[in-house]
């Protein structure tokens, strides 16, 4: 509730006559012009301006995520904030109200993605003709309520609330990691008396440990019950609880259990204070001294929108940023705190495997004159490309060209697997959307765990499931699910006799009315893919998943490079050119067979980790990471998204694509591009959608023209695409963090 | 012996599901949740008036998660919550002082120093031989007959469990009636007054003495 708006108050009476129709922040400017208007000497000139008598206030703009949608235009009440009317559907509490309007309220303990609690009491405004101030966020707005939010009672009110908070909360600001970025410091500003009354004892709690990853101190907690919310309803593990009562009363776990959850961390940004905060953030940086790029994330295929803060060539942590379509405001554990692989085992120089099996550090000239030579001394049919699942676009379409000239188009990304076809992208993406998960009332989720591979689309689901009930249906190994779900089948067996309809579960299917089928890229490496394929595409078209309205059929892809390289066409040659390979180039592969590639073959690996493609590697050639370098991704439903650079490249290292073309030239078959706009020239005759960036492009053509299979189903049951959630690719598995987490989060 | 022993274990333990069972036909099936606090006090009646984590989790495990599907960090707050639930031992007698204002004005403080120095403990504190422990509770709503304390006796289990009001005591009957319980005799709750009937005037009624008038009517011919 902030400056402008005081300031267009005070400016009313004089400029609201004129100009009640713009923007109040423009009236500090033009307040001073009023009086010298031409229009405001003739009396009937100025009557024209004004054809309609409006209200005499300023127009205020809701605050940011303040949305109001109307599902019945009959429910909509008029509540009068400050004497300014607003409409708002019926069931929104005073305090929505309030924001529609523009006003601020200060809070605590409520959450817009969390259930009303109540219990902060900071929200306090008067209501006209209540008694006592009245908590806003739990109360309903009524039609015709008169809400005052700025009156010396409402005031007053919150000063006594804040004095009772501030009473156990500690003085120690200039050492809590929450300074400056903290909602009790900054309204305290607003509400804290600069005294306190309070002459007993501050009360002190002993700290929680709730894992390697949220940091607790909990003699400042507030007791807002928001991480306990969260861990309930968004999280779905019941693992934190409020114990106690009264002064005695503090948030705790049930007999010092670690909380368990792929999303811990994000109770580290809904706490007001700071009692959870990030363990290993702790006493790193002040966030002012951070810079912020808006970014996405890479570590799986979700496209998390995060915001990197960095100090000078340092990630010091990653937050999430608002998308109401992807991530909401959450972010996975994974996604948070996989930042400090990006400082270790990195590579600095180009380097060449001598006689004795060791690396040499060698010039750029050096390492791209022998890749080249190499390459021109091997059989077109015996180069090998396969691009890392953290490759970008750009740099998949440069190893494409480049590998194409030299004759050679057996280049892939290493999770897509060998069987795979991009003719059609409605078999590789989510169809339905992730936000539109939320319209489905049946999931049937086919040898896919997406607690592990897209923590954001199961919380999706799980927001799905919580607040309508839908009927999850799974096929595949045992596997940890945060809501009710039924275990339908470990294998393709279960999957043909739902496809048969002689399965219970096909009727629950055919009689929904948005059924969701979720297919896992885990079974993109299986023989009997097809056969797979064909079966969900029959249960799809018994259940009517796929209409004009409704797409129901879905894939979820498992790395964030997997669908911009089947849109690029990264599909290889022969099945098993990977065994006959001469020269293997690996761009970030490190998850590829290693074993399958012949002992005389001549392997690449350019990439910005020593993992697993290092050993195997003959040159290795040092590139940017997803931190570092600008590129394009697209995530699992289909939405281009840009990767933004936070911080410089460690060493020598440059940008994939870069190298590509600087090795193109030495090898003699120069690619035409020099810059990223040339490339994302060259991207757009292949997939222009690669181009429409933060914008989701579905897949026009459905499955129907897709020749019918006639492989057969095996029984070999479906297997867990991933072991580990905490380390899937080389960025996470050179974290220290997830290493810790894998150790203590995921013993059973 | 054994085969006694497990005889009677199996009566125990089937005894023990009568009464879930009983607490359960209680709440409909989608409030079932709601049978934490009985099934909690059950649970505290068996293990002798208090809740070690070891029975919470006990309870936990068997009756919480699977008959009424609430996780033990729910059934952990409402134990922490609820000051009945003693998360620390008590005796088999539980004796709590009622401290609020009424009580405190006539006497209770007394009251709790004679028993606390009969008895040999501090408060919250457990006699060696296991009988007797002394608390505080807040006010039970016996002001008119102020002081009181409450006993809550677990010496026979869940079937034989009591938690009587001993009302207008003295720090003189209070040791009394310690000495009575330790001798195992019944005595009846209530007022320790002998001149008080319940919670009447000591001495009969000194009012209302005559059969009432029946209300006045309003004459409706006059109207």
């Amino acid at each position: 509730m902030g400056l402008g708006l005081l300031a267009s108050k005070a400016l009313k009476p004089t400029a609201s006559r004129l100009l009640s129709s713009q923007n109040p922040r423009s009236l500090l400017f033009l307040s001073r012009t009023v009086t010298s208007t031409p229009e405001l000497q003739k009396p009937e000139q100025a009557a024209q301006a004004q054809p309609e008598p409006t209200p005499d206030l300023p127009p205020r703009t809701p605050l940011a995520g303040a949305r109001v949608h109307f599902p019945n235009p009959d429910d909509a009440i008029e509540v009068f904030v400050d004497g300014y009317p607003v409409k708002i559907p019926k069931g929104m509490t005073v305090l929505q109200a309030c924001e529609v309007a523009g006003v601020d309220i200060p809070r605590f303990c409520y959450h817009s993605r969390l259930s009303i609690a109540g219990n902060c009491r900071m929200c306090l405004v008067e209501v006209e003709k209540s008694p006592k101030p009245v908590a806003s966020c739990a109360m309903p707005a009524l039609p015709g309520m008169k809400i005052k939010t700025d009156t010396p009672i409402a005031k007053k009110a919150r000063e006594g609330v804040m004095e009772f908070l501030l009473m156990n909360h500690p003085l120690d600001c200039p050492i809590c990691d929450q300074g400056g970025e903290c909602d009790l410091q900054d309204q305290s500003m607003a509400f804290g008396s600069d005294r306190g009354r309070f002459t007993e004892m501050k009360r002190s709690v002993v700290d929680k440990n709730l894992g390697p990853l949220v940091k607790t101190v909990m003699t400042r907690c507030i007791q807002c019950t928001r991480c306990v919310r969260f861990a309930t309803e968004v999280a779905g593990v019941q693992d934190l609880g409020m114990l106690g009562r009264g002064s005695g009363e503090e948030i705790g776990t049930y007999v010092e259990k670690l909380m368990t959850s792929e999303l811990s961390g994000n109770v580290i940004d809904i706490c007001p204070v700071g009692a959870l905060t990030s363990k290993p953030f702790a006493f790193k940086a002040r966030n002012w001294e951070l810079k912020g790029t808006e970014t996405i994330d890479v570590t799986d295929a979700v496209g998390s929108n995060i915001r990197i803060d960095s100090r000078g060539p340092e990630v010091m942590r990653i937050i999430p940023r608002l998308n109401e379509d992807i991530n909401e405001e959450w972010i996975s554990d994974k996604t948070r705190f996989c930042y400090d692989g990006l400082k270790r085992q990195r590579l600095n120089d180009p380097m060449i495997r001598g006689a004795d099996g060791r690396f040499k550090p060698v010039s750029w000239r050096d390492a791209l004159a022998v890749v080249a030579e190499i390459a021109h001394q091997v059989k077109p049919e015996e180069i090998v490309g396969v691009a890392g699942q953290l490759s970008d676009a750009e740099s998949m379409m440069a190893l494409k060209d480049f590998l194409n000239k030299l004759g050679s188009n057996n280049v892939w990304c290493e999770k897509n697997g060998m069987f795979h076809d991009a003719d059609l992208r409605s078999g590789y993406l989510m169809n339905t959307s992730i936000s539109d998960l939320e319209k489905a009332d049946v999931f049937l989720l086919v040898g896919t765990q997406p607690r592990v591979e897209a923590a954001m689309v199961n919380a999706r689901i799980r927001k799905t499931v919580r607040a309508t009930h839908a009927k999850v249906g799974y096929i595949g190994p045992p596997a940890d699910f945060n809501y009710d779900h039924e275990h339908l089948g470990t294998g393709p067996q279960t999957l043909k006799e739902i496809a048969e309809g002689r399965h219970s579960f096909s009727s629950a299917l055919s009689n929904a009315k948005n059924p969701v089928i979720i297919v896992g890229a885990g079974l993109f490496n299986r023989k009997d893919k097809d056969a797979i394929f064909s079966a969900v595409e029959a249960i799809a078209k018994s259940a009517k998943a796929v209409r004009p309205d409704w797409n129901g059929l879905n894939v979820l892809l498992l790395s964030a490079g997997q669908a911009a390289a089947l849109d690029l066409g990264l599909v290889p040659e022969s099945e098993n050119c990977l065994e006959s390979a001469k020269f293997v180039y690996l761009m970030g592969a490190d998850d590829v067979n290693l074993e399958n590639i012949p002992k005389d073959a001549f392997v690449v690996y350019q990439g910005h980790h020593g993992d697993q493609g290092v050993y195997r590697a003959n040159v290795v050639l040092p590139a940017a990471a997803f931190s570092e370098k600008e590129g394009t991704y697209e995530n699992t439903e289909g939405c281009t998204q840009q990767t933004v650079p936070a911080v410089p490249t460690v060493g020598d290292a440059r940008d994939d694509w870069k190298i590509i073309r600087a090795l193109s030239e030495v090898a003699g078959v120069r690619l035409p591009y020099d810059t990223l706009t040339a490339i994302r020239s060259r991207i757009k005759t292949v997939a222009p959608n690669l181009l429409h960036v933060d914008e989701r492009e579905p897949a026009t053509f459905s499955t129907s023209l897709k020749p019918q299979s006639n492989q057969e189903l095996s029984s070999e049951p479906f297997g867990t695409a991933i072991e580990n959630f905490y380390m899937t690719d080389s960025i996470t598995r050179a974290s220290k963090i997830m290493a810790q987490c894998s150790a203590l989060l995921l013993k059973k | 012996m054994l085969a006694r022993l497990a005889a009677s274990r199996f009566l125990e333990i089937r005894q023990v599901f009568r009464q879930v069972k009983k607490i359960l036909s209680h709440y409909p099936s989608n409030y079932k949740q709601s049978a934490v606090i009985p099934l909690l006090d059950l649970a505290q009646q068996q293990h002798g008036g208090w809740l070690p984590v070891s029975a919470m989790n006990a309870s936990c495990n068997i009756l919480f998660n699977k008959i009424i599907e609430v996780a033990p960090i729910r059934v952990y707050e409402v134990a922490t919550f609820y000051s009945m639930f003693n998360r620390s031992k008590v005796g088999k007698y539980h004796l709590l002082v009622c401290g609020t204002t009424p009580c405190m004005i006539r006497g209770a403080r007394e009251i709790e120093d004679a028993l606390l120095k009969h008895l040999g403990v501090k408060r919250n504190e457990v006699t060696k031989d296991g009988l007797f422990s002394v608390g505080e509770t807040e006010c039970m709503g016996c002001c008119v007959n102020a002081p009181m304390i409450t006993v809550a006796d677990y010496s026979n289990g869940s079937e034989g469990y009591t938690y009587n009001y001993y009302e207008d005591i003295t720090p003189k009957r209070v040791v009394e009636i310690v000495e009575l319980l330790r001798k195992g005799e019944k005595l009846p709750p209530g007022t320790q007054n002998p001149g008080r009937i319940k919670s009447g005037p000591e001495g009969g009624n000194t009012t209302l003495l005559s059969e009432p008038k029946p209300p006045p009517c309003r004459d409706l011919d006059a109207c």
